[in-house]
């Protein structure tokens, strides 16, 4: 092992305070943190002995980093990854990646060429039912999936208030890029990148500049349709609840944060354990002990991907590549043009003879 | 403290294994009376303290046990602060700033202070979280609080920046304007019992998931079992059964032979699971404690 890495949390909001303390208790972690408001780095300043800078370019230039976690509001994403990397320095960016998936697309090859670990905070790829998810899918116990409804509700925007960053579609915010980005996410790594949008619609139920709600048709030509429904001006729900439920010719597949159950018609080699009927696995066998916990491990855990990979010299991320950030971020870009226009989005792939198109398949 | 603390999750929608029963229980428990229900069967099981958030609806439960002296003479509040998704949501809302002048008294000096976005010395974070506790603690007025906690998000947003100063504020704030005993909760209970020791609180009381399987058992399962051994800490355990993975029996026999545990702390919405548990501590932490 070499020595402790040098990671600098940017953005000190609810997001980026949760990676600060996390960052700050993992064991071969030295933090330093950067953030404009006075507020926020005036009341740590003088109680913590973390250095925190207020400006991030005079951070850049006096620390040496191996590593960056950016937490800013979506919009200051793309130039301030593409500064770290230029800097050959490691970046964990939360998501969304960037508001213009051009954006996403270059600073994955530039990660690339540098050889960085280059990660994206989608979170929900660590929760034990979803990765439980993924591996019977990719078992193929499921048979030819069908029917996908993916839906994420919570209680966010829960009446007409005054703006924030997250209220502005502008800056990244709206349901589509907080919370529709999660279930999205988490089917682009169940099917990769849908071939058709349709049928999206990006609605207000309380704010004035951005969406409050979400419906989109998602297909892929030899996979499922899938549904999508989030909505986050829901206050039934404590906090945000995420699930997926699938069908395929062989069962039924659901999963949310707590549990994944599996409905089996026959039983399949590639699964050994699960038997015909169904099978409920919990949150308690799913899950990994995490080195320090905070809010979930799925936080911790990628955290620790992340801190791990730059400090085991490794030149990319194990989970949540910045180009599967950017598949996601294409998919959101879909549906914005198909709500906006009103138009199918993309083409169906020849069955026979698939070949590589543009990524919104027209012309 | 008693042996045996009654836990608020299942009144309010929190079950750690499924999102379908969480439902289940908030509809069940949406009225005071349902869940003043519960805590009766508890109560007249001999079970007398109440751990709780501090949630609006707490303040209904702690009407009702003010209203009544006679029929609670023994209730006791434990109260859990701060009701985090509360604070979480108006981060979200207001920002980090907004929402803690909306938490403010509004003509209080910090308030002030927030609004002009003046930069914050040592002796303004201690004012405004001492204002933030006693904002917590209205509903409790004129009911028992003996041991009052911080909740673990925020204990271990604290402990992981290294802000362990404030959990010290907290600490003397309780003892002096409460006069009860600070106690706080926390999934990372090692690493917190070093921090508040090099905070100069000595034999701390923890509350944390202690359980034979070691769930959420952070920083290891073997450090838990040190730390408790090292009679430095006066431990309440949570999640004793890890929602449901292991048998009760089971769960607390294993449980009441540890050294330091003091109390457990659970959760349930049936008589019978009440009577249950009550007799298992009944019949193996007689002696322990």
């Amino acid at each position: 092992m070499t020595d402790k890495v040098r990671v600098a949390v940017v953005g000190l909001g609810k997001m980026g305070i949760s990676h600060f303390g996390m960052v700050n208790a993992h064991p071969d972690a030295e933090t330093l943190a950067c953030d404009g408001s006075g507020f926020m780095v005036d009341a740590l300043t003088k109680n913590i002995a973390t250095p925190i800078y207020k400006d991030y370019d005079t951070l850049l230039e006096k620390e040496p980093l191996d590593a960056v976690i950016i937490a800013t509001p979506s919009r200051l994403h793309a130039p301030m990854v593409k500064a770290a990397l230029d800097r050959d320095i490691h970046v964990f960016c939360e998501k969304p990646f960037c508001l213009d998936w051009g954006d996403s697309a270059a600073l994955t090859d530039l990660a690339a060429e540098k050889g960085r670990v280059a990660q994206v905070g989608y979170h929900y790829r660590y929760v034990g039912a979803f990765q439980e998810m993924k591996r019977i899918l990719d078992s193929g116990a499921l048979g030819k999936v069908t029917h996908v409804l993916a839906e994420a509700y919570g209680p966010v925007v829960l009446r007409p208030k005054r703006a924030t960053w997250r209220t502005q579609k502008e800056e990244g915010g709206g349901c589509l890029y907080d919370y529709a980005a999660h279930p999205l996410n988490l089917l682009n790594w169940y099917f990769g990148a849908p071939d058709q949008v349709m049928g999206s619609v990006l609605g207000q139920v309380f704010s004035e500049g951005t969406d409050d709600q979400v419906f989109s048709t998602l297909q892929w030509t030899d996979g499922p349709t899938a549904q999508l429904s989030v909505n986050w001006s829901d206050e039934s729900h404590r906090k945000m609840s995420t699930k997926i439920a699938m069908i395929g010719t062989n069962g039924r597949l659901y999963a949310d944060r707590q549990e994944c159950q599996l409905f089996l018609r026959d039983p399949h080699d590639g699964l050994p354990g699960y038997e015909p009927g169904w099978t409920v696995k919990y949150t308690t066998e799913l899950t990994d002990e995490v080195w320090f916990y905070l809010r979930g491990e799925e936080y911790s855990a990628q955290i620790a991907d992340f801190v791990e990979a730059v400090r085991d010299g490794k030149s990319g991320a194990v989970e949540n590549s910045f180009a599967s950030a950017t598949e996601t971020d294409r998919t959101l870009a879909m549906i914005i043009e198909n709500a906006e226009t009103g138009q199918t989005v993309g083409e169906a792939r020849a069955m026979q003879a698939p070949k590589k198109r543009g990524w919104f398949g027209r012309g | 403290m008693d042996r045996l603390l009654f836990g608020d999750n299942q009144f309010f929608g929190i079950n750690h294994m499924s999102e379908e029963k969480a439902r289940a229980q908030a509809m069940r428990f949406q009225k005071t009376d349902a869940i003043m229900d519960v805590l009766d069967i508890a109560y007249d099981e001999g079970i007398r303290t109440f751990m709780c958030t501090t949630h609006d609806r707490i303040a209904a439960i702690a009407d009702r046990v003010r209203a009544n002296p006679a029929r609670y003479p023994d209730f006791q509040f434990y109260p859990c602060m701060p009701y985090a998704h509360k604070y979480a949501n108006a981060m979200t809302e207001y920002g980090m700033v907004g929402a803690l002048k909306h938490f403010m008294p509004d003509d209080g000096l910090f308030a002030t202070a927030l609004a002009g976005g003046k930069a914050l010395a040592t002796k303004e974070v201690d004012g405004i979280a001492k204002v933030l506790i006693d904002m917590e603690m209205k509903m409790f007025a004129g009911t028992k609080t003996p041991v009052i906690f911080v909740q673990n998000i925020f204990t271990d947003l604290l402990l992981g920046m290294g802000f362990t100063r404030a959990l010290r504020i907290f600490y003397d704030h309780i003892v002096e304007k409460y006069d009860a005993e600070p106690a706080f909760i926390t999934m990372n209970m090692p690493m917190l019992l070093d921090a508040l020791e090099k905070e100069g609180i000595e034999r701390p009381i923890i509350c944390s998931n202690i359980n034979k399987i070691g769930f959420r058992m952070a920083g290891g399962f073997d450090a838990y079992l040190d730390a408790l051994k090292s009679g430095r800490v006066r431990a309440i355990a949570m999640s004793v059964y890890a929602s449901g993975a292991i048998p009760a029996d089971e769960a607390i026999h294993w449980v009441s032979e540890l050294p330091g545990v003091e109390s457990i702390v659970f959760g349930a919405s049936s008589a019978g699971n009440i009577r249950g548990t009550k007799a298992l501590v009944d019949k193996y932490m007689k002696e322990a404690a």
